[in-house]
């Protein structure tokens, strides 16, 4: 075949001794962030004697939780080539309506309300984003508003609580299950796993991946990409809903003002991980690395005893690193 | 001092003497006026190019091309579809770099590198797309980047003195705060044209400027051209019409597969004669020979009157017929409605009116997901933009379009993936090593292979192919000819759009020429080239 032959330095045509440099770039390039993360694990091991304890453990999981499935439906939106900015205004919202309809009725109701809330909002997220045909970017921004509005005529701008005789039971979510972790945790896992499962194996995984590289290609290939943006918007609800209740489950009551631009740290989170900003690339687990890279660095802050005041500085300045480092091994690996 | 710089000129054409080149210096000095210098219209340096060439994709479009354009004159570049004209006409405008030779300015070697390189030089490249702000008015465009300031702020008077002076010297009429996006197109043409001018351009580049212009447009736009030649200027023109190159230009070049075949007076040519140069080379590729159609094959995929909306696109009224085992080939130039023809086809775009059928039955909705379930495939034009999913595997592009054909439940088996990608790889034979490589690490003839593997797996019995070689050496380009004849022969029926009018006429079994969107001839096997093209052209004269 000519691109055997040919001297143009096409991958196809280099030998072995360029080519397992190039896989070590590959690799670098697709587990750069695992080494990062791993790193900082055990740096902190190191350097504490509080950070490898089961508690700490266990309480950064529990920390993770919320921003972790926040991090898992905005990773499925960017692979689509989407964002979702209503990500914390869908959490508020549709816990507020959990907590409503905890009032009017029982806890696992409610909670069933909410998640079912979610996957409404995101529905019509989607197919705001998808008819309108405005940059997906703006469109859910407006629609944020919209939502987090919303959520302030429900509650008329005050903290809503669960009745007093169910305040135990709204409070499951933080209960100790397996291994000693939170109920939120558990749940944390088991959406980040099926939702992984769903990415990387079923056909919509795949048409998601194709929408999110390639619109055009996809659509000439038969698929029907609007469907896919407003199913990939319908499972960045659920999540939302779910971290909404974890968050509401912890503080035993909701609020309009809930997780307010925790859209913006998914999406970082989702970034940090590897996942590519103009979509069709990326994975759950990496947007899930991401969610624990940022909670990991503010827990060494307080572990270290450092100021909080400087998390912001550092934190940024890690995401640029961690960004620019991804650009770069790409441009190398091209 | 301009009279001087001409003066030692080449030798003018009768033409170009004829015009009276005092009213001409008296406007380039009015010109330069009290504004600064470097708006001025300095004169036109002597161009030399030498050995320049440039690889898309390792495949070369432009090859050791020697050629010198003297000061003021009207150059044109012509040549087929894909002979590189326009990419020479890129290389001197800065917007694509070349990978080989040299430019020199007057004697001096410069490096356009960028299209700024090129306007520091002097040169400015009036593209077909247009480069303008489409939300800005007219001034600011004309001065885009150039604005007169003082102090860091805009000085808009002494820009509209200057536009007077160009709207003087042009004969234009164009309101200088109309906003661009809302001029017809022809005007727009003139914004560029009175920007090149302001940013004090010496040498105009100017491509397929009339493609888009009304017959009393092109008129105006020719006596400009003139004009400014006029003035020292040097135009190189791009164009497929060669009516107009020999009306206008003072000496022609013939461009044909990347290399310059010819450099003569203008006045020496007539169209056939260009005609002949541009066809004129030898075959050079083996093309596989279509098997002949059976008798009774019937007719699988037919069109009547399928069109766009006037203002939606350019097909018109495009009726046509393909039989099982049929390649039947469309020919045209850039902008005739090929791609279109086909996108309409298979439902990438909506049609207005028309019909279409596939085996006597017609298709109620046309979206490729209906046209691809009635057994329909379309190898699109751009493979990056319209075809593969340039970041992803090889093996999940090839599975794009049938992955609901090997599943278990929601989920891809991957098992039946993997042996059903390998065999339609070893098919069209891409390696089965590099299918798990992103797609945009193959060669060009790999990716268009990979594209053809995609839609094989659909066992598709139409397909719609447009360029099948297009940027893909020439190993895999025979490969590619030869799967589309061993298919056809297995009874598909193949509609296929190449601007490589030699391939096309070696594969088809029948040719369609597009004109404006309408089919202007048919040929069949063994028609002499020249018929095609003469017809494409709309130049029925020379060999009707």
């Amino acid at each position: 075949m000519s691109v055997e032959a040919s001297p143009t330095p096409t991958p196809a045509a280099t030998a072995a001794q360029p080519r397992s440099t190039s896989r070590l770039a590959f690799q670098l390039r697709d587990y750069g962030i695992l080494l990062a993360f791993v790193a900082i694990v055990i740096a902190l091991s190191v350097s504490t004697s509080t950070f490898l304890t089961t508690s700490n453990l266990v309480n950064l999981l529990d920390q993770c939780a919320e921003v972790g499935l926040l991090a898992a439906g905005a990773t499925v939106c960017i692979l689509s080539g989407v964002f979702d900015l209503t990500a914390s205004a869908t959490l508020a919202l549709s816990a507020i309506i959990g907590v409503e309809v905890v009032r009017a009725t029982n806890v696992l109701t409610g909670f069933t309300a909410a998640i079912a809330a979610g996957a409404v909002l995101g529905f019509i997220t989607g197919n705001v984003v998808v008819r309108s045909g405005v940059n997906s970017f703006i469109a859910t921004l407006a629609t944020s508003i919209v939502y987090r509005g919303l959520a302030v005529i429900v509650t008329s701008a005050t903290i809503i609580y669960p009745l007093t005789s169910q305040s135990e039971d709204f409070g499951m979510l933080t209960w100790p299950s397996v291994f000693g972790l939170t109920s939120a945790t558990v749940v944390f896992i088991l959406v980040v796993v099926v939702i992984g499962v769903i990415v990387a194996w079923t056909t919509f995984g795949r048409r998601l991946y194709a929408v999110g590289g390639n619109a055009e290609a996809a659509r000439l290939s038969g698929i029907r990409v609007g469907s896919i943006h407003i199913s990939a918007y319908v499972i960045s609800g659920i999540c939302a809903a779910l971290a909404g209740l974890v968050l509401a489950s912890r503080a035993g009551s909701a609020q309009s003002s809930m997780a307010t631009g925790d859209e913006f740290t998914a999406i970082t989170a989702a970034v940090v991980g590897g996942t590519s900003i103009l979509g069709g690339e990326g994975a759950i687990w990496r947007g899930v690395v991401g969610a624990l890279l940022l909670t990991l660095i503010g827990n060494g802050f307080n572990l270290l005893g450092w100021n909080t005041t400087y998390q912001q500085v550092v934190q940024g300045c890690l995401i640029l690193f961690a960004v620019t480092v991804d650009r770069w091994l790409r441009k190398r690996t091209q | 001092m301009l009279i001087t710089e001409r003066e030692r000129g080449k030798p003018r054409t009768k033409r170009k003497s004829g015009m009276t080149s005092g009213t001409a210096t008296g406007t380039a000095a009015d010109m330069t006026g009290d504004l600064a210098g470097d708006l001025a219209m300095g004169h036109a340096p002597h161009i030399e190019i030498r050995g320049v060439g440039k690889l898309y994709s390792g495949v070369s479009v432009l090859r050791g091309v020697d050629l010198d354009i003297a000061p003021g004159e009207v150059h044109s570049l012509v040549g087929e579809n894909g002979a590189g004209k326009s990419t020479l006409l890129n290389i001197l405008g800065g917007a694509v770099r070349a990978d080989e030779g040299t430019l020199r300015f007057d004697g001096e070697h410069v490096t356009i590198a960028t299209p700024r390189d090129a306007i520091a030089h002097g040169v400015s490249l009036i593209s077909q797309e247009g480069a303008l702000v489409p939300a800005r008015s007219v001034l600011e465009n004309v001065f885009l980047a150039r604005w007169s300031q003082r102090a860091g702020f805009h000085q808009s008077r002494a820009d509209r003195r200057m536009f007077e002076r160009l709207i003087e010297f042009t004969g234009f009429d164009i309101d200088p705060s109309a906003r661009v996006d809302q001029l017809p197109i022809g005007t727009q043409q003139q914004v560029e044209i009175l920007r090149s001018l302001a940013r004090g351009a010496r040498v105009l580049a100017m491509d397929e400027p009339t493609a888009v212009l009304t017959e009393h447009e092109k008129a105006n736009l020719l006596a400009l051209i003139r004009k400014l030649a006029a003035a020292g200027i040097t135009v190189i023109l791009v164009s497929h019409f060669l009516d107009e190159v020999l009306a206008v230009a003072d000496r022609v070049t013939v461009l044909r597969d990347g290399e310059l075949v010819v450099t003569d007076e203008a006045a020496n040519q007539t169209s056939t004669t260009l005609v002949r140069h541009m066809v004129g080379r030898e075959i050079d590729v083996l093309f596989p020979e279509p098997k002949p159609v059976p008798k009774n094959a019937p007719v699988r995929l037919a069109a009547r009157d399928l069109g766009h909306a006037p203002g939606r696109g350019p097909v018109r009224d495009v009726s046509l017929s393909v039989r099982a085992g049929e390649i039947l080939g469309i020919a045209g130039l850039v902008g005739s409605g090929r791609t279109e023809t086909l996108r309409l086809l298979f439902g990438a775009d909506r049609a207005a009116h028309g019909v279409v059928e596939i085996d006597g039955k017609q298709l109620r909705r046309r979206t490729p997901r209906h046209t691809m379930a009635a057994g329909m495939a379309m190898v699109p034009e751009s493979r990056k933009e319209q075809g593969l999913v340039m970041m992803r595997s090889v093996r999940e592009n090839i599975a794009l379009a049938s992955v609901a054909e090997r599943r278990f439940g929601p989920f891809v088996r991957h098992r039946a993936e993997r042996s059903a990608v390998d065999a339609v790889s070893t098919l069209v034979d891409i390696r089965a090593a590099r299918r798990e490589a992103a797609v945009q690490t193959l060669s060009g003839g790999n990716q268009q292979k990979a594209l053809f593997a995609k839609w094989l797996l659909r066992r598709p019995e139409i397909l719609l192919i447009d360029e099948p070689t297009r940027g893909v050496d020439v190993a895999a380009k025979s490969q590619i000819h030869h799967l589309i004849t061993d298919l056809a022969a297995e009874g598909m029926a193949v509609l296929c759009v190449s601007s490589d009018l030699e391939e096309l006429l070696a594969l088809s079994h029948r040719v369609l020429v597009l004109r404006h969107g309408r089919i202007v001839g048919e040929f069949g096997r063994g028609a002499p080239r020249e018929a095609v093209i003469a017809a494409a052209f709309g130049d029925e004269g020379e060999t009707a």
